[in-house]
């Protein structure tokens, strides 16, 4: 497939970016509002064209655990699933980073706790970058504000999750999973071949030759000491990200008055409010964050510095805002605007709830 | 130490001593952790053996469990995977998957397989999964201190039922070897033992067919090993050993329940439920 204009949904981005971007495995389990990346997958039938194995699997459990053997062999393995599915792969998420396998994992974000709802909602933002599963780990996180960037990001997932050897998480949400736009596809990048595995992932299991050591893909350590070292350089590639791998938008933000920060769905939303903002007069910049691990610290500071206020825009109750006023060591008024239960807040009540809580 | 060991071998080969044998290449030098007298050794070994007799060393993935075979991966000179508790089925699966031509084992305990990984191993098991399982049942979870397991016989003292295992508190023991025999993804289906040097060549042949099965790509091969936690059931190993044949044996009967995808004759799984209720022999 060559470079070609289509309109697509989020969700289909996602699985026809894996059959572009060389990914070998895709294991998954059906959940609302995401069940189209494996549907998509399934009829496009990549098997017969790129050798790319699908499978269904029993549970999501199983199917973050098929991603670990599967990218354990050096390997690009990728799954999806929404929040509650998100939940339970949580155990096979700290594993992941705990043995450095590199692979994605991508969640169409639905409103909870619990079975919750299967509408739109951005209340797992904690779950993705705080930790999730037990331990010191972090997960690089990409935030899509459109079909375009979910299908882009699958590329970019692949080559930041074998430069650090790391899991890497795309956080979309249902509305950007479900709406369809207009996408630019790409050219194809083939699947590896067996000398590239082996080049890319010397660390991978598909059987010792004669000539090194048997690989071993484990997460676990007995000795403290041992534990600690290895602890130590977990946190220090996450440092390098943090240094290296930040990712984010400004729209309007050098003249800017206050600043909207938000990402994924609620960025659109911002930005129509920003631009509502402008013809009343009020001088409003979008700090758009792509990724949310490592988080645009220095730069949302360094914005900060010249604002009046901020309002953080996220379909919770209130989760990347801790984040934001640690960035600008709460210096600058900083509120939350959020609704829950699926409901996808207007521009206007945006562009309310800045003049209510920040302007006023 | 091993340096140690080689120059007394050939102390002993200088004074005319024949080597009848010796370590197999796939086991590494590593000293194993389990206690003595513990089936795990042997069976590592017969697993070994079969790697190196097939010549696939360099062709093969391992996966290990959670459990008192966590680190089997230090013992077996090959790939290894260590898989979080339960899951092993679900990362063979994916190997095969990926790697169709790699041969593709897990290692798992009752604890591991049959209880916290029932899910995955029976679906593994149902979708026919070319690879090879091998189980290890002891009754018990050895690791965490010798707790009630799936497999703990109706009676049977652990850490978790002191006064023995009861119905009425703790359920049955699961027979999942029989279990999954009936799912049609299965091709060989035995449990074996590791207590004597005649049971010990049956076990090694049937993890020698698991493994041929899947070499002909023959779908999923299970091979049970009945086996002694003497540690965890607070016995010698001889003893441990000896209450093995008398009270897991009749109700974990020894033999080939599902051999080239058919049942074995004369195995009436369903029967066995009724006439075998799984409790310690009196």
């Amino acid at each position: 497939m060559a470079k070609e204009l289509k309109l697509m949904k989020g969700n289909e981005a996602i699985a026809r970016a894996m059959i572009a971007s060389g990914t070998d495995g895709y294991f998954g389990y059906p959940i609302t509002p995401q069940s189209e990346v494996m549907e998509t997958l399934m009829a496009e039938k990549p098997w017969e064209e790129t050798g790319m194995v699908v499978l269904q699997a029993e549970s999501e459990m199983a199917s973050i655990n098929m991603v670990y053997g599967g990218a354990a062999t050096g390997k690009k393995v990728a799954t999806s699933s929404s929040s509650p599915g998100i939940s339970l792969m949580q155990e096979g998420l700290t594993y992941l980073a705990g043995a450095e396998i590199p692979c994605l994992v991508v969640n169409v974000m639905r409103g909870g706790p619990g079975l919750g709802t299967i509408q739109p909602s951005q209340s797992d933002y904690f779950q993705s970058v705080k930790g999730g599963g037990h331990g010191d780990y972090q997960l690089y996180t990409l935030a899509p504000a459109s079909v375009q960037e979910m299908y882009d990001f699958v590329f970019d997932a692949w080559d930041i999750a074998f430069k650090y050897r790391n899991p890497v998480l795309i956080l979309s949400d249902g509305a950007i999973g479900q709406c369809m736009e207009k996408l630019y596809t790409r050219d194809y990048v083939p699947r590896w071949t067996e000398e590239e595995r082996r080049k890319n992932a010397p660390w991978g299991t598909w059987g010792k030759p004669a000539n090194r050591p048997h690989n071993i893909i484990t997460s676990l350590e007995l000795d403290s000491a041992r534990q600690e070292v290895f602890n130590h350089k977990l946190q220090a590639k996450y440092a390098e990200m943090k240094e290296k791998e930040v990712r984010y938008e400004m729209l309007n933000c050098d003249d800017a008055d206050y600043i909207f920060v938000a990402y994924g769905s609620s960025s659109r939303i911002a930005m129509k409010a920003m631009q509502m903002a402008r013809e009343k007069g009020i001088k409003v910049g979008l700090f758009r964050l792509i990724t949310l691990f490592p988080f645009p610290t220095k730069q949302l500071a360094d914005v900060a510095k010249h604002v009046k206020g901020i309002l953080c825009v996220e379909m919770s109750a209130g989760q990347m805002i801790e984040d934001v006023r640690l960035a600008t060591e709460c210096n600058v008024k900083t509120e939350h605007f959020g609704r829950f239960g699926g409901i996808i807040p207007t521009p206007t009540e945006v562009l309310e709830a800045l003049e209510n809580k920040i302007i006023k | 130490m091993n340096q140690d060991i080689e120059a007394r071998k050939q102390e002993l080969l200088n004074q005319g001593y024949t080597e009848v044998y010796t370590k197999t290449k796939v086991l590494t030098d590593a000293v194993m952790h389990y206690c003595p007298g513990c089936g795990h050794g042997t069976t590592h070994r017969l697993v070994a053996e079969v790697i190196d007799e097939m010549g696939i060393q360099d062709n093969v993935v391992g996966v290990s469990p959670v459990g008192c075979s966590v680190l089997a991966y230090n013992y077996f000179d090959i790939d290894f995977q260590e898989a979080a508790h339960g899951r092993a089925p679900a990362l063979a699966t994916a190997v095969k998957r990926l790697n169709p031509d790699t041969f593709v084992f897990t290692y798992q305990g009752d604890g591991d397989l049959a209880a916290i990984g029932t899910a995955e191993t029976i679906h593994a098991c149902n979708r026919g999964e070319n690879i090879t399982m091998i189980f290890v049942n002891n009754g018990i979870y050895g690791m965490t201190g010798g707790q009630m397991a799936p497999t703990t016989l109706i009676g049977m003292k652990s850490a978790t039922t002191p006064y023995g295992r009861r119905v009425d508190i703790n359920g049955y023991p699961l027979r999942i070897t029989e279990l999954i025999s009936t799912l049609p993804g299965t091709y060989y289906v035995t449990r074996q033992s590791v207590q004597t040097p005649a049971a010990v060549r049956k076990a090694k042949a049937a993890i020698r067919k698991a493994f041929e099965n899947q070499k002909l790509k023959k779908g999923l091969s299970f091979v049970e090993i009945l086996s002694n936690c003497n540690s965890g059931w607070k016995m010698t190993p001889v003893q441990a050993n000896k209450w093995m044949e008398d009270n897991m044996m009749p109700n974990y009967p020894v033999g080939d329940i599902k051999v080239d995808g058919k049942l074995v004759e004369n195995v009436d799984v369903a029967r066995l439920a009724v006439d075998h209720p799984l409790s310690v022999m009196q």
